[in-house]
């Protein structure tokens, strides 16, 4: 198939199959209510985290919202971390701190996340100023919806990236709505892609849900990046399946209907993916269903050793306000 | 305006801001509300209920998610004689907004020599527990109580809500108006009425001989159930609600220490540089001796919010530790103390908020 390995394939399909699993079992447990932490799930974006992610080394960085699992396990932050967070414990990758807003993986460059809509974008833009200073050749990548297009510091960070040639990417994850609102009842015109064009910034719409396109244009974006060419920003075009935040289906609300969301869920960006890999031999039944079962597995071993771990302690509550000498 | 009158009808902090709400906009033509969540299906917790179907879509309306921009455009509507609400589901969010707030909305009124008055509310929640972690759950009331030019509210009761939005919305100044999401199930008897309460007004929520607590928005209520628990231990303590805490009501603030000789501050907020120190310098500055015991402030931990439910435990102040506080000021140093054992309100919160 094209000129993308099987290996790549395996790897792009596995990250997002992960991801998904992990969401699902999320949906599973939240009703538990022992996940006290507002929760965002990403389930029906996958490609975009996935298919961003497979471009980066580890060495790059990597920044996204309050929905993050996705760009946090594509990036390779570990699970058993993220559900431990989840349920507030010490093992958690914010020993917790932090909840399913603010997961972080330093090991692997993922560099922590904001509950504030458009929060991460210039802080992005400092790890990549950072990079340019220390001569390394490292990528600075952010995740963000089309809301946080609507926050100033948008702008401003486009210009300044601008100006400064760094190497970030901006990914816009646009899945329509922010909370309960469509973009064009916040937006004047639908056209986020275009919008770093005024300060030459080349920018780029792709479906977002076709995991292919989103690997190969951030291919591009990533590889300028890294070569001294500038920064890049996609809109990556998407949906989310469930509600803002939280594990129920919305369309009840009345903000969006169920006919559109059946739309988006036949285009399901994993169950394509699945397909195509599987059509073109890429790989075979047998081998899906065991990567399947190894992934059960390995949720299931996360998830245990979350809820065996210990809570922090009182002590941890005035633990780490300050940065101590060492 | 009377208040307790057992025949009046019971109504939820949520439906009393939304009473409020309602009757601003219908006496009023220049008066609009505008903010994310206004006019979407969740209605701001349901507090903004019925507003555009009523008034329109002119008067009641979204917002980009733009904080910091739309609530310039609300000071510029407020110049030509419009009175805009700006609302935030959470104060946090907010915080992009502090440069028109701080150096625009609070200083547009002196630094021209008192021409333009700046008459925009911005009402605004804060919460507690359930996880809501480091950028979700922040008071920073004091913070804006700390800049001249603003008015700063946090109503405790149903009654309050209602009476002192419709005075925040008519007072010619920028008011921070601050709800209490753990207030909003609360109920009480509110009048059908259009009444306001005067902004710098406290309110004594039950009177007692022996210690003072001033309390505001949520720490009203464990302040309430602290007073209850002393009774057994016979103190009488008398409970303030400070309502409003710029300006401050100092006189009756001062009044009750005067006759009880103790005090305690109970914020929702941290200790550093707040309300509670506030209240206690005063406290100290003006009727010092009258003072039998120190002065003691309960408020956050000194740290940012944790999100483990295990953390909150320790992180929120609530009665046990008014209670604690109070019977070591009067009782002597040693009282022993039991280990908190639940989590924050667990009982009948389902989040996530
Ligand atoms: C500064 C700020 N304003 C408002 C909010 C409340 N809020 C949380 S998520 C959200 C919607 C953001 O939508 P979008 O950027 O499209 O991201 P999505 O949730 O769709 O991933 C809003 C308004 C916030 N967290 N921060
Ligand atoms: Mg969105």
């Amino acid at each position: 198939m094209d000129k993308i390995i099987s290996k790549t394939h395996i790897s792009l399909l596995l990250s997002m199959l992960k991801t998904r699993m992990v969401e699902e079992k999320i949906v599973e447990l939240y009703p538990e209510q022992e996940m006290r932490c507002p929760t965002h799930l990403y389930i029906g974006q996958e490609a975009v985290s996935a298919g961003v992610c497979q471009n980066l080394k580890k060495r790059d960085y990597v920044f996204s919202s309050y929905r993050s699992h996705g760009a946090y396990i594509a990036k390779g932050g570990s699970i058993k971390g993220l559900f431990a967070e989840l349920y507030g414990k010490k093992t958690g990758c914010s020993k917790g701190k932090g909840g399913s807003m603010h997961i972080i993986s330093k090991e692997v460059n993922f560099m922590g996340t904001s509950a504030l809509v458009g929060g991460v974008i210039p802080i992005a833009a400092g790890t990549a100023l950072a990079s340019s200073m220390k001569r390394e050749k490292r990528v600075s990548v952010v995740f963000f919806g089309d809301g946080a297009c609507e926050e100033g510091v948008f702008q401003e960070t486009l210009n300044f990236a601008a100006l400064k040639k760094l190497p970030v990417v901006f990914i816009c994850e646009n899945n329509f709505y922010a909370t309960n609102s469509h973009q064009l009842t916040r937006q004047a015109v639908d056209n986020i892609y275009k919008r770093s064009e005024i300060y030459n910034i080349p920018g780029f719409k792709v479906d977002g849900n076709n995991v292919l396109d989103v690997f190969k244009l951030s291919k591009r974006a990533v590889e300028n990046a890294r070569n001294g060419k500038g920064p890049s920003l996609i809109e990556c075009r998407t949906y989310r399946w469930l509600e803002h935040v939280g594990p129920y289906f919305d369309y009840d609300l009345g903000y969006r209907s169920k006919a559109e969301l059946d739309k988006w869920i036949k285009r399901c960006p994993l169950t394509t993916y699945e397909g195509v890999l599987l059509e073109k031999g890429v790989i075979r039944r047998s081998a899906l269903d065991k990567m399947k079962e190894k992934l059960r597995r390995e949720i299931e071993d996360a998830v245990s050793f979350a809820k065996k771990s210990p809570f922090p302690s009182v002590k941890d509550t005035h633990k780490d306000v300050y940065e101590k000498k060492r | 305006m009377k208040r307790k009158d057992s025949s009046i009808r019971q109504l939820t902090y949520c439906q009393a801001i939304n009473e409020a709400l309602v009757q601003l906009l219908e006496r009023h033509r220049n008066i609009f509300i505008m903010g994310l969540g206004v006019d979407d299906c969740g209605r701001i917790f349901g507090s903004t209920r019925g507003l555009s179907e009523r008034f329109g879509k002119k008067r009641a309306f979204e917002i980009p998610i733009s904080e910091n921009a739309v609530t310039g455009v609300a000071i510029g509507a407020s110049l030509c004689g419009m009175r805009p609400i700006m609302t935030h589901q959470r104060m946090d969010f907010m915080f992009y907004a502090f440069d028109q707030i701080i150096n625009h909305a609070a200083k547009w009124h002196y630094m021209f020599g008192g021409q333009f008055p700046v008459p925009i509310t911005i009402r605004t929640i804060i919460g507690r527990g359930w996880g809501q972690g480091a950028q979700h759950s922040q008071s920073l009331h004091s913070l804006f109580a700390h800049i001249p030019g603003l008015k700063v509210v946090m109503p405790s009761t149903p009654y309050d809500v209602k009476g002192l939005l419709i005075s925040s919305v008519l007072d010619d100044n920028p008011v921070i108006f601050i709800e209490h999401r753990r207030l909003y199930d609360e109920k009480g008897a509110v009048p059908e009425e259009f009444y306001s309460i005067p902004l710098g007004k406290a309110r004594i929520v039950k009177k007692g001989r022996d210690i003072t607590i001033v309390a505001n928005s949520q720490m009203v209520r464990e302040a309430e159930k602290g007073a209850k628990e002393l009774l057994k231990s016979g103190i009488d303590a008398e409970v303030i609600d400070l309502r409003t805490i710029r300006p401050l009501d100092e006189d009756l603030i001062f009044n009750s220490v005067k006759k009880t000789g103790r005090l305690i501050v109970a914020d929702t907020g941290w200790r550093n540089c707040g309300i509670a120190s506030e209240v206690s310098s005063s406290v100290a500055e003006s009727v010092f001796e009258y003072l039998k015991a120190p002065i003691l402030r309960i408020t956050f931990a000194d740290t940012p919010t944790p999100t483990s439910a295990a953390l909150e435990k320790t992180f929120y102040p609530d009665s046990e530790d008014i209670v604690y506080v109070a019977k070591r000021l009067i009782l002597g140093k040693k009282i022993k103390r039991k280990k908190k054992e639940r989590a924050i309100l667990d009982e009948q919160f389902k989040g996530p908020f």
